[in-house]
């Protein structure tokens, strides 16, 4: 059947020129953040010739690369975990005690996954600025729980429901706590929800820049998003450092995601098909 | 006595269990969002830093801000174009990473990078090629669509923003559709092609329509994200040229934290909070009637 294989031969070239594409832009940026600037706007597809690596130095110190990476690490870390271990609990109260708070809660929390950052961020800058609460990491983070925590309750909700309750009973007969039940029984068996929040939690947490860029002031607690603006508005046309800056900064996430490449994969589609 | 008992211990087990989530919900949720819907009310002095209450004035005011409008109906142009074109290529590869392809897993990752960066380096990434790259590539060989930078005339900008978001995008959905698609049941497939429906009728009467859900999710996700876009919009136009590329988000942030008009900013926000509920809702109610009923 030469039609059928030639049609096979074709989706093939499609697919893999398709990715070359895709990745393409990637591509040109590391090749031009090893060259001089005045090389890169004389050509910008030429091979560098030859490769500079002080970009990268010059980058790392003007935007001041491990400040921002150190921010950015903490804010990420401390705020995922927050959001997991607060909203598995809250997500395992909703489920297992069939009180009317609960339900009405755990409605209002559902209610508010439909509202979008936008509406917030006026009254929250206005609210939190009176108070004199901005510019703190800590605020921050405790603010990444709050918009993070419906999510969580909603996804560890849905997936206890299906745990069977005989489990928990036979640890209370043998005296032990809810709580310590909680930890010791449940919480292990909600790997695979973990796994699909945590993949959507610090993708959105280490990417993110307009809640830090409303929150986070002075230069000092700048995240990654932050440091990068920075740099691009104050150094605008010294390209060759610029790309490198931009570079460095996908390079974190890029590592983690070789890493997981899987569970990142299966958080995404689990996470938009519930 | 028994009773208070058990209702102390049910209460400490609430607040054990929902306490800090409640509060960070509360205090960073709730509170600014009530806060923020009696805003839209008053007309808020940030000097003095109080409020008179003045009724619907402020709404008034978001019909009557040009500005506004044509921005609001740039931003439905961009998700318009954004949503089809993001969502047409996500679904034709995934139909080729579900054919059974050799290195398919490997695809797929290639495929989701560029959903690792967020809108800031997304927009200073295709900033370079669009002001740089490109331009020179036209210039050498003589492509006049390319010859200057796409980033200086509002219609060329008003497509860099929606191919550098479709760019992004289509990856993200593509693992949607994947999963959608895994839902099809192989043998249906099959028995059609044996009873000689042809490539395209198999398609569309039956991979698409056993995969309504996904559709319904990946257009859900693609209009919302879409409509909410405001870093790609800072770094890669920067509203310009000449203010003619803002989206709504941007003119909001510009309106609230530069022209200090919280009122007319937060109803702005809440107009097109209800914009993009409206779009959404009904795009999956009318999908999901095409669902088939079996």
């Amino acid at each position: 059947m030469p039609v059928r294989r030639l049609s096979h031969l074709l989706k093939h070239a499609l697919v893999y020129a398709g990715l070359a594409v895709f990745l393409s832009p990637f591509l040109i940026v590391i090749l031009n953040s090893l060259k001089k600037t005045q090389h890169f706007i004389e050509n910008p597809v030429a091979w560098p010739d030859p490769a500079r690596f002080s970009n990268y130095v010059d980058a790392f110190e003007k935007m001041n690369y491990l400040r921002g990476f150190a921010n950015t690490l903490l804010i990420t870390v401390l705020s995922v975990l927050a959001i997991i271990l607060f909203s598995s609990m809250t997500g395992y109260l909703f489920v297992r005690f069939d009180w009317k708070v609960n339900k009405v809660l755990f409605f209002v929390m559902l209610a508010a996954m439909t509202v979008p950052f936008q509406v917030i961020m006026i009254p929250l800058v206005m609210i939190y600025g009176n108070l004199g609460l901005l510019d703190s990491k800590a605020i921050l983070i405790f603010m990444y729980m709050g918009f993070g925590v419906p999510l969580g309750v909603f996804t560890f909700h849905g997936f206890i429901k299906g745990i069977s309750y005989e489990l928990e009973e036979s640890s209370f007969i043998d005296g032990s706590s809810r709580i310590r039940t909680f930890f010791q029984i449940v919480f292990p068996l909600l790997r695979p929800v973990v796994v699909t929040l945590v993949v959507l939690d610090v993708l959105w947490v280490w990417n993110d820049y307009l809640l830090p860029s409303l929150v986070l002031l002075s230069p000092a607690n700048r995240t990654l998003p932050l440091s990068t603006y920075a740099f691009f508005s104050t150094y605008s046309v010294d390209y060759g450092p610029l790309m490198a800056g931009l570079i460095m900064t996908i390079i974190p996430i890029l590592v983690l995601y070789v890493i997981l490449q899987d569970h990142v994969i299966k958080g995404i589609s689990e996470g938009a098909l519930k | 006595m028994r009773k208070n008992h058990q209702a102390l211990k049910n209460t400490g087990l609430f607040v054990l269990f929902a306490g800090p989530t409640l509060l960070a919900f509360t205090v960073v949720f709730l509170i600014p969002f009530v806060v923020g819907l009696y805003l839209t009310f008053t007309k808020w002095d940030v000097i003095t830093n109080d409020g008179s209450f003045v009724g619907f004035v402020n709404y008034v005011e978001v019909f009557r801000d040009k500005t506004f409008l044509t921005q609001m109906w740039f931003t439905i142009r961009y998700v318009f174009f954004t949503v089809i074109i993001s969502n047409l290529l996500a679904f034709f590869i995934a139909l080729a990473l579900t054919s059974g392809m050799r290195g398919e897993r490997w695809l797929r990752t290639g495929y989701f990078t560029p959903n690792l960066i967020g809108g800031i380096v997304l927009g200073y990434l295709w900033q370079m090629l669009f002001s740089r790259v490109f331009p020179y590539l036209g210039q050498k060989y003589g492509w006049e669509l390319f010859a200057t930078s796409w980033l200086t005339s509002t219609d060329k900008a008003f497509w860099a923003l929606v191919i550098a978001t479709s760019w992004q995008l289509a990856g993200y959905l593509m693992i949607i559709y994947i999963a959608g698609f895994s839902g099809v049941p192989r043998d249906v497939v099959e028995a059609a092609k044996i009873d000689g429906a042809g490539h395209f009728e198999v398609l569309r009467s039956i991979v698409l329509r056993l995969s309504i859900p996904a559709v319904v999710v990946c257009i859900f996700l693609s209009l919302s994200r879409s409509f909410l876009t405001y870093d790609l919009n800072l770094s890669l136009t920067k509203g310009g040229p000449y203010n003619s590329t803002e989206l709504a988000t941007y003119h909001i942030v510009q309106k609230a934290f530069l022209s200090n008009q919280y009122g007319t900013g937060q109803a702005e926000a809440i107009v097109l909070f209800v914009i993009v509920a409206a779009v959404a809702l009904t795009q999956s109610y009318l999908l999901k009637k095409l669902e088939v009923e079996s």
